[in-house]
């Protein structure tokens, strides 16, 4: 598929490369070895010895309660905060080599309170960090209208505007393709939905998962909501009080074996009805119709296994039938059949699957 | 009052002449016939000295501002010593200022400059560095974060967010400067002051008075005019309608 530039939009294979005109090809690993960071006048440090790595391509999800340092772990990445102790290599390269603001360049940076410049249009706002890198004239303006197009806005209409006649989820959106503007290899995010009404958050949500399908960067994301983080993040790093790693694992299996007390405690008593979030009924195998009187309704077989024991439990207990993607009926869940499921680890395998 | 020689003109210097003087002899207070006659010799000179004794005031003013507020905005600890220098300049009644300058730099257009500068320094000062200030700490944020270095953020994107607050007080600063230089004209013999302090040392004859009193007012109207007009045209994003 290509848009109406000529460039090929959907990748083939994990890199950022195939997303645009680019100037920085692959999606980077990004690693944190014993990362500090002190404050002076402070006795506790604000991270103390953080250490994880993040492989190219893949959505890693800072999470914890307030005063737990995740955005500071993040600003310390592009250098916003200067790092105490430790390292962090980007590509296999040590960030302390860089020059900031070059370093910075080559790194997307989308915040929870956006920071559109409101005397830039929304065009001039996604053309900032490629014009601070010195692209042409032509370059730029296709490079703008191609990430509008991306972010589903007319670059015709939109792009003209001014941040303040954008709404919340528009004004999102540009900052999004503004941190998205130069191909980064790496992109920071530090609660890029935060400030969003719950509806439009979700939406937000699906289609920073559908976009980073198609743009596969190697992406750090703050969130203190453990819901986000395990819908969006390949890996989900918990960190507690003081920038220590409580657990740092994937999604399904923080949500299956938490580490310990405050991990299980964070993820939420509910945690196992989260993790039936995760599959959807396509992983499951469903019973035969023939013979159980169903009455709980129909749903689709690309729903969640989670939302589809909300409907058995509205309907009062009743099982509801499935319809497979041509309409037809594909089998029959029942509140029996998802307990055993929860119980034995049939569902291991789905969320693995799904999650990827 | 003067006792005038009985029939005799008061006004020495409306010149000599029969019929067209009428209004002169008779003490009226505003001779039109006496502003057309004088257009060209006093009043339109008076304006061009005047509106370049103000530009020049007020483009020093706005420099050495500019200056001590970009400094202050790096250096917080500058802007209270900047502030107390400034009040003070502010403060001082301008007829005292422009004799307290004529000692050191002399009765001319220097002294005049010197105190209508020093007027302006205050409100462009506190001007510029609260429009620097309001910038939203995440514009700045976002600003350094893309990689712009601290000088392009300042020229890209501060100053620029700042131009509503700097160009407020260039207007305020601009009406001040307009006004007080009639006084300066006391030691500067130069622009509108002129025709009206001929005036004021007169008894009878006020025309030049409201002549030149209303081509200060209009002037500095004007003046005020334009710096909106710039204002509209280089902070369009301020006039647009919100989502």
């Amino acid at each position: 598929m290509a848009n109406r530039l000529g460039f090929p939009l959907l990748p083939t294979d994990h890199t950022a490369h195939q997303e645009g005109p680019s100037a920085f090809p692959q999606a980077a690993t990004l690693e944190l070895r014993s990362v500090s960071k002190r404050y002076p006048g402070q006795r506790q440090p604000a991270i103390a010895d953080l250490s994880f790595r993040v492989e190219a391509g893949e959505v890693c999800v800072l999470v914890g309660p307030s005063g737990s340092g995740k955005t500071t772990a993040m600003r310390l990445i592009n250098r916003m905060i200067p790092l105490s102790g430790g390292d962090i290599l980007l590509g296999g390269s040590s960030v302390l080599q860089r020059e900031p603001h070059e370093l910075r360049r080559e790194i997307g940076y989308a915040i929870q309170q956006i920071g559109l410049f409101p005397h830039h249009t929304v065009a001039e706002n996604i053309a900032t960090v490629p014009r601070l890198l010195g692209w042409g004239k032509d370059r730029v303006a296709a490079r703008v209208h191609e990430l509008l197009d991306l972010i589903g806005m007319d670059p015709d209409d939109i792009g003209a505007r001014y941040p303040a006649q954008l709404s919340g989820g528009q004004r999102q959106r540009v900052g999004v393709a503004r941190a998205l503007a130069a191909d980064p290899p790496l992109m920071l995010m530090d609660e890029p939905f935060g400030a969003i009404d719950p509806i439009n958050r979700a939406r937000l949500q699906e289609e920073f998962l559908a976009l980073q399908r198609r743009v596969r960067k190697t992406v750090v994301f703050v969130t203190h909501d453990i819901d986000e983080a395990i819908k969006v993040g390949d890996k989900i790093a918990i960190l507690r009080q003081g920038g220590h790693l409580a657990q740092y694992d994937t999604p399904e299996e923080i949500l299956t074996n938490p580490a310990d007390e405050f991990v299980a405690e964070f993820v939420g008593q509910d945690r196992a009805l989260k993790r039936l979030g995760l599959a959807t009924l396509e992983h499951v195998e469903l019973l035969s119709p023939d013979g159980i009187p169903t009455g709980g309704g129909i749903v689709a077989r690309t729903t969640t296994v989670r939302d589809a024991l909300s409907q058995i439990l509205a309907s009062g207990g009743k099982p509801v039938s499935v319809l497979d993607d041509r309409g037809g009926v594909a089998g029959v869940v029942t509140l029996d059949l998802l307990g055993t499921l929860l119980g034995g680890g049939a569902l291991d395998e789905a969320e693995r699957d799904f999650a990827r | 009052m003067i006792v005038a020689a009985a029939g005799g003109p008061v006004i020495p210097t409306f010149g000599s002449g029969s019929g067209s003087f009428a209004c002169e002899r008779a003490n009226r207070l505003f001779c039109p016939g006496w502003v057309s006659r004088n257009w060209s010799s006093v009043l339109w000179p008076a304006l061009v000295q005047h509106i370049v004794l103000t530009l020049i005031a007020v483009s020093i003013g706005f420099v050495l501002s500019m200056a001590l507020a970009l400094v202050a905005y790096r250096r917080r600890w500058l802007e209270r010593p900047v502030l107390i220098v400034t009040s003070i300049l502010y403060t001082i009644p301008s007829l005292a200022l422009f004799e307290l300058l004529v000692a050191p730099v002399g009765q001319n257009v220097f002294a005049a400059e010197v105190a209508l500068v020093s007027y302006t320094l205050l409100i462009l000062f506190r001007n510029t560095l609260t429009g620097l200030r309001e910038v939203p700490a995440e514009v700045r944020d976002a600003a350094a974060g893309m990689g712009m270095g601290p000088t392009q953020s300042l020229l890209r994107v501060e100053i620029p967010l700042a131009l509503p607050a700097i160009i407020a007080g260039l207007r305020i600063a601009t009406v001040t400067v307009i006004s007080l230089a009639t006084v300066a004209s006391l030691i500067d013999n130069e622009g509108l002051g002129v025709p009206i302090l001929t005036a004021i040392s007169n008894e009878v004859f006020k025309t030049e008075l409201i002549v030149a009193g209303g081509m200060a007012v209009l002037l500095a109207l004007a003046a005020d005019a334009l710096l909106v007009l710039a204002q509209r045209a280089l902070t369009p994003w301020t006039r647009v309608k919100a989502a």
